[in-house]
């Protein structure tokens, strides 16, 4: 009651000057952001390596054309990874696997990396696959091997078609990682809710954390459809 | 020199290939000619080992293609083949797409293959060309490269998948001069065609494959005039 009343009686600018200014909060907003860049720079760049591997992997086949082991390994991987929610693969890293990690940060980076390393990887298989198929054959026909062709060949115009969607998985990882509060880590998005409890005015902070993560986000979309254009552009020539 | 002994290949339950036996010499130019599905680019396929045959043996000179042993990407290196869909390598400059294979293979030293690469492309009148990308070149140009790409490892013999059947009627024929002109040049070449006056032309044999055999062979005057299958009386009066 006392809370509503308190609320009823304030104007919106003093609310967000609370939520903000006051004892020095943005400063916590700051910390949080930090938190949030950080898990997601670092878990995409895992998700980059993991993927990579995974795609080829999964690209692999025996000599009859069957699908390798290795294919079938990170077919399996990528199916459990994309049927199961995220958050829970967090918790199970946190409160089950990586107990002896100290570093709550570090849980949520290899957990992430883990967890977008999957979707990597079906980007990059897929950009791979997009590369007509006469490109290799003509590589094989001239006698290069299989794997100078993929290297000369395949693997420049498949960095073309991946870089888009990949960027793409960077936006989407980048909201993913407001579950870290479920393993007590202070992102942006814990960081809100905390000072709305401290406050008792919900409102103002968990707006203030939304637009922080559309503003960043907006800009890297803005970033990313230039990128696109460009490469667009230099198909053509 | 190539020489293939009872070829059988199948996609699956499909057969395509049903038993080939043929013999090309030195300096010959085979044309093939055929319905559409009759398997006549599986066959061409299976030369170079594009794909592997079910049954069946192909040599290359002393060399079995097909055999447990056999490195193919040597055998190949003295096989150029030529796609319908040219198959330039699109993140490549013209010149880059000539002198791959050569460099990459240490065959030639960069210079040596840059050269030999610019005395190519001033044989098909493209030299200007050298630092364009595929993207900027219309379908009869981008073949003609794909020609000279092959040229580039100087091979022993040449295969064409229909090399004109994606080109706008008017840009056939700077394909077909740069083939004749090849033919001229005593290169030994096997080629499936739809074009039967090239094949009247410069043809040594032509063949008629049709459901995965060849029913007939003859030299192209005979092979016009007085066709003896039945098939390829009905093919030729639809053809011509
Ligand atoms: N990779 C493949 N997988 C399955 N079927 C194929 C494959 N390649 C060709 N075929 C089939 O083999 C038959 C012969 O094809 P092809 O050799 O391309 O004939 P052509 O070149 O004479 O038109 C066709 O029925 C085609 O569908
Ligand atoms: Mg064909």
């Amino acid at each position: 009651m006392h809370s509503l009343t308190l609320l009823a009686t304030r104007s919106i600018g003093e609310r967000f000057y609370d939520a903000f200014i006051k004892a020095d909060r943005w400063k916590l907003y700051l910390e949080g952001l930090g938190v949030t860049i950080q898990i997601t720079i670092f878990a995409a760049l895992l998700g980059v390596i993991i993927g990579m591997v995974l795609a080829f992997m999964k690209l692999s086949r025996r000599k009859n054309g069957k699908h390798s082991i290795f294919s079938l390994i990170a077919t399996a991987y990528v199916d459990i990874i994309r049927g199961t929610p995220s958050v829970l693969q967090l918790m199970i890293m946190y409160f089950v696997i990586l107990t002896s990690v100290n570093s709550g940060v570090l849980v949520a980076i290899i957990s992430f990396g883990i967890n977008s390393g999957a979707y990597v990887c079906e980007i990059i298989r897929a950009g791979i696959l997009a590369v007509d198929s006469g490109q290799m054959e003509a590589g094989r026909s001239l006698g290069l091997s299989q794997a100078t062709t993929m290297r000369k060949i395949i693997i420049p115009q498949a960095i073309k078609n991946v870089l888009p969607p990949l960027g793409n998985e960077f936006i989407v990882l980048m909201k993913e990682t407001a579950i870290v509060g479920y393993v007590a880590l202070a992102d942006i998005t814990r960081v809100a809710q905390q000072i709305g409890s401290r406050t008792f005015d919900y409102f103002p902070p968990l707006i203030i954390a939304a637009a922080v993560y559309f503003v960043i986000i907006k800009i890297l979309s803005v970033l990313l459809g230039v990128l696109e254009r460009r490469l667009r552009k230099s198909d053509l020539r | 020199m190539i020489s293939v002994k009872n070829l059988h290949k199948s996609f699956g339950d499909l057969q395509v290939l049903r038993g080939i036996n043929y013999q090309v010499d030195k300096g010959q130019k085979i044309v093939i000619v055929g319905p559409s599905g009759s398997g006549k680019s599986t066959f061409l396929r299976c030369l170079n080992l594009l794909e592997v045959p079910t049954e069946g043996e192909v040599w290359f000179e002393d060399i079995q293609v097909n055999g447990k042993k056999t490195d193919i990407n040597k055998v190949r290196r003295n096989m150029g083949m030529v796609f319908q869909h040219f198959n330039l390598f699109n993140n490549l400059t013209i010149m880059d797409n000539i002198t791959l294979a050569p460099t990459s293979l240490k065959l030639q030293t960069k210079e040596e293959a840059k050269e030999n690469a610019l005395a190519l492309l001033r044989r098909v009148n493209l030299e200007e060309k050298a630092d364009s990308y595929p993207a900027q070149l219309s379908g009869g140009q981008k073949q003609r490269i794909a020609i000279v790409r092959s040229l580039a490892m100087n091979p022993k013999v040449m295969l064409f998948d229909e090399p004109t059947s994606a080109l706008d009627p008017e840009m056939v024929g700077e394909v077909l001069d740069v083939m004749k002109e090849l033919a001229e040049s005593g290169m030994t070449m096997i080629v499936v065609t739809h074009e039967m006056g090239f094949a009247r032309e410069v043809a040594s044999k032509v063949l008629f494959m049709d459901e995965g055999q060849i029913l007939e062979e003859n030299t192209p005057d005979l092979f016009f005039t007085v066709p003896k299958n039945p098939r390829l009386q009905d093919f030729l009066s639809k053809v011509l």
